[in-house]
């Protein structure tokens, strides 16, 4: 396998040398990529959509179709994730371990008689997890206090993404990393009280859905699809504004969704698809 | 000599694109360890990635970013002062393509050390072989 | 409403998607009936959108209002229009028979297996109607992940092949998106007849060359085209059985359109025929995975497993007469797209139905199965008909055009391995139906349940009705491939090739 490994690597190494030597120089304005269709993008988006972001206008505009694939193709992640690995029957409980709130003390509950649960007190005990037990409370408290921020700061990029560096999967991928840092820091129960399983699933789809409605109601309305500037007979500000408002509505479409999926594909890879400790 | 040394000058960055896309298809072809190719076929990804990045550089330009948007007066805009914004829209949806595929292929490596308790692919073939 | 039909077409079924996706967490019953509505849906527009196509010429859609080079621009004339309609025929008729299979292999999962199905369904119809370079990756991506997905759901070492098949369609996607890359450092464009608009006088550029090379590579990879199959055989087997006759037929197909598409649109026959004059190589190469995948073919003792070779072998066929490069070679291997989708899908739903009785596809448990399912093994019998190529079913008119077309060339070398594959099928085949008609049924617990032995025990009838519906499609696109080949293929052939 080493041996051919080489030869394929030598092989295909030779062909992408072969063209390089014939590529434009590195960093040049005069390139042909940088002639032909892109010029009108930056110099002409800020007129035909008043989105400063050029990538922005390019990615939820020009070519909002790309992206609402690209979103599309996350949600099937998602949905693959959970497919292949929930395990929807519940297991027969087994020990199980909890600390008690007050003294930090960790117990190990065996089955009871019969296989019978044992109840303990919710109030003063809290279900941990069997593989990781130690209680940080630094760690814990800090994440908890920066969680909302991180929040604020997802939604901020997402709407802000018309200005600024940012976009729906940019926000998307911060607010899903909030609910992700709660899982990590605190334990997968915690994160999943604040985001149960089927509101992820139900983002992720729904954010799709967004997007691909925005376009469908455009279609409806009497243009092509995605054609934003239908959106003006609802939204005001004219058909130019109406191409920016539409981005911003496919935008929070992707955050969703972004947001939906990254959280379910980590609930069901950490904790290989039983949802009950993990990470 | 010095052709040869412009060369390699002026496309420094097409030549590391080269080297780590090599390197994820060795990685991919010949590594044993299912998770290791896993991550080769990362590495492959981020090296196209990285040449279609390359591809949008202008010397001096700026970030795709229109300044002066909302103060009224209307400056001439000028292409070459921005870089050039395809290449980076093409390769969010890239970004975004690699990490879906990286997500089933780790569900799908779990189910396969599910089924065989191993990820060495000999190990894995020669369960196969011999049930 | 007929203006947005390349839209709608993968439109429909996006949006279903979300509707099964929510059934599938609410109502999970209604997650089929939504899974008929989009591809249902789908198919119609498809249908409307080849009658469009037949009756007043290519048609195209601007995505967002945009001017073609700028946004994502499709395109519909007779070539994707009739794939597109087959893409969505199959894809259909496949649905009908997967709910049975479904039921009693994962009830549970039903939603997220709906889902991934009409997924997979929009990234390959997309593929077929899109007409921006890198769109079709994104595209491609869709079809590729959720095919990982559905053929890793299978028992035994379907995780293992599936892994595989991700690694080998990465590699080959990114070898594409590579190869587009290529030609928009080189052109600026992304848009397919933009590019090809560009390219002529760059034909010298080593880039040019390099990035055909690298594209046709990945799509080849993509394809399981002979040296680059390893994959196929692995992941087609061990895949459940209705995603295994969704997959087989379809991808291996839409991917040939893909090369066809690149070849013909993108860099046109001047340049890849006349000035690069890599067709009789190529010819060769698809001579050497006909008779190889024949031979491994032969080779095999599982039904399933055979059939995945055959389609190594086949993917030959379609590749080997395009590359001959003449008008009767093209309409053969477009011909085939159809034919052999509708071939493939009915093979696999027969042996789908097998499996579902027998619980496996293995010679062992064939014996007698004439006598306790004869509708699925008579469906089996017209479908390897088609595939050895015998006169009333399509098969025969493919191959006959593809013969032709190697004539024409004079590549006796391509006329040899059609014969050869021929033969090779008929010898698979006659084994089978010998194993199934004369052996007694069951080996060694045939004694014990003596009575067993004419009792017919069929597939269920959700199961049997899509089958014979492909089995009677055979025959019919057999009668009608005159009229195919006259009002459809006849115009999507390229002005060079005439």
């Amino acid at each position: 396998m080493k041996i051919l490994g080489l030869v394929i690597v030598a092989l295909v190494g030779s062909v992408l040398i072969y063209a390089t030597v014939d590529f434009p120089p590195f960093a040049d304005p005069e390139s042909p990529a940088s002639l032909h269709v892109s010029p009108r993008y930056i110099e002409k988006s800020l007129d035909e959509t008043a989105v400063p972001n050029v990538v922005t206008a390019v990615l939820a505009d020009y070519r909002s179709f790309d992206t609402m694939f690209e979103t599309t193709v996350i949600f099937a992640a998602g949905v693959a994730c959970f497919l292949l690995l929930r395990i929807p029957r519940r297991r027969p409980p087994g020990p199980r371990h909890f600390r008690h709130r007050l003294t930090g003390l960790t117990f190990r509950v065996k089955d009871g008689e019969n296989g019978k649960e044992i109840f303990l007190p919710l109030r003063e005990f809290e279900p941990v997890d069997s593989v990781w037990t130690p209680h940080d409370f630094i760690i814990e408290k800090v994440c908890r206090y920066m969680i909302p921020f991180i929040q604020l700061f997802g939604l901020y990029v997402i709407a802000h993404g018309h200005h600024s560096p940012g976009g729906g999967f940019q926000g998307g991928v911060i607010l899903g990393a909030a609910i992700i840092l709660l899982s990590v820091s605190h334990n997968l129960r915690t994160a999943l009280k604040r985001m149960r399983e089927k509101t992820g699933a139900l983002c992720s789809a729904l954010g799709v859905f967004i997007f691909a409605g925005t376009g469908a109601l455009c279609l409806a309305l009497g243009y092509n699809y995605l054609d934003y500037r239908a959106l003006a007979a609802l939204l005001p500000g004219g058909p130019i504004m109406a191409r920016s408002h539409g981005m911003l509505l496919v935008e929070i479409g992707v955050g969703v969704a972004v947001m939906g999926t990254m959280v379910w594909i980590f609930k069901n890879l950490a904790s290989l698809g039983r949802y009950d400790e993990g990470l | 000599m010095e052709d040869i040394l412009r060369l390699i000058i002026e496309k420094y960055n097409y030549w590391i694109y080269i080297t780590l896309m090599m390197i994820g298809l060795y990685a991919i072809i010949a590594k044993n360890n299912l998770v290791k190719k896993i991550v080769g076929m990362n590495i492959l990804q981020t090296a196209v990635i990285l040449f279609f990045v390359s591809i949008g550089v202008k010397r001096g330009a700026t970030v795709p970013i229109i300044e002066h948007a909302h103060d009224g007066a209307h400056h001439a805009i000028r292409a070459a002062e921005y870089i050039n914004p395809l290449p980076h829209v093409l390769m969010l949806t890239a970004i975004v393509v690699s990490v879906a595929t990286l997500g089933v292929a780790l569900v799908i490596a779990i189910k396969t050390y599910q089924r065989f308790l191993t990820l060495e692919e000999d190990e894995i073939l020669k369960q196969i072989r011999e049930p | 409403m007929s203006e947005h039909y390349p839209a709608l077409l993968v439109i429909l079924p996006l949006l279903a998607s979300f509707f099964i996706s929510a059934a599938g967490w609410f109502r999970p019953v209604l997650c089929f009936p939504f899974t008929v509505a989009g591809l249902a849906g789908s198919l119609l527009v498809s249908l409307g959108l080849l009658g469009d196509v037949m009756s007043g010429g290519p048609v195209s859609y601007r995505f967002a209002g945009w001017d073609p080079p700028w946004g994502i621009y499709y395109r519909v004339d007779h070539l994707n229009a009739l794939v597109l309609a087959v893409v969505s025929v199959v894809g259909f008729i496949n649905l009908l028979a997967a709910r049975s299979s479904v039921e009693k292999e994962f009830p549970e999962k039903a939603g997220p297996f709906y889902t991934l199905y009409v997924l997979f369904m929009t990234g390959l119809l997309g593929m077929v109607v899109t007409g921006d370079a890198f769109n079709l990756y994104v595209l491609l991506e869709i079809a590729a992940i959720t095919g990982y997905a559905l053929i890793a759901l299978g028992k035994g070492r379907a995780p293992l092949s599936s892994l595989h098949y991700i690694f080998m369609g990465t590699i080959g996607a990114s070898f594409y998106l590579l190869g587009v890359g290529y030609l928009y450092i080189v052109t600026g464009s992304l848009n397919m007849e933009d590019i090809a608009r560009l390219l002529p006088p760059l034909y010298e550029s080593k880039v040019v060359t390099a990035a055909f090379v690298i594209l046709m590579v990945g799509v080849w990879l993509k394809m399981g085209f002979f040296p680059l199959h390893a994959w196929l055989p692995n992941a087609y087997t061990h895949a459940p059985s209705p995603v295994s006759s969704l997959v087989a037929p379809l991808m291996t197909k839409v991917m040939v359109y893909v090369m066809i598409r690149m070849v013909v649109t993108v860099f046109t026959l001047d340049f890849a025929f006349t000035f690069l004059g890599l067709n009789d190589a190529v010819v060769w190469l698809a001579v050497v995975a006909i008779v190889m995948g024949s031979l491994l073919a032969l080779s095999e003792k599982d039904v399933k497993r055979m059939l995945t070779y055959i389609v190594v072998a086949e993917v030959g066929y379609m590749v080997g007469g395009f590359w001959l490069g003449n008008s009767a070679g093209f309409t053969g291997a477009v011909l085939h797209i159809l034919n052999d989708a509708l071939m493939t899908l009915c093979l696999f739903l027969a042996v789908g139905n097998i499996v579902h009785v027998k619980g496996n596809s293995r010679m062992e448990s064939l014996p007698g199965l004439f006598r306790t399912m004869p509708w699925t093994m008579a469906a089996l019998v017209v479908g390897a008909l088609s595939i050895i190529g015998v006169p009333p079913t399509c098969g025969f008119f493919s191959k006959w055009y593809l013969l032709l077309g190697a004539l024409e060339a004079g590549h006796y070398g391509f006329l040899a391995a059609l014969l050869f594959s021929s033969l090779v099928s008929v010898v698979l085949f006659f084994r089978i139906f010998e194993v199934g008609y004369f052996e007694p049924l069951g080996g060694s617990h045939g004694s014990a349940h003596g009575d067993d032995e004419h009792v017919v025990r069929e597939a269920p009838l959700g199961m049997l009705v899509p089958l014979w519906i492909t089995a009677l499609g055979l025959i019919l696109v057999g009668l009608y491939t005159g009229e195919i080949v006259g009002r459809v293929i006849r115009h999507a052939v390229p002005a060079m090739m005439l």
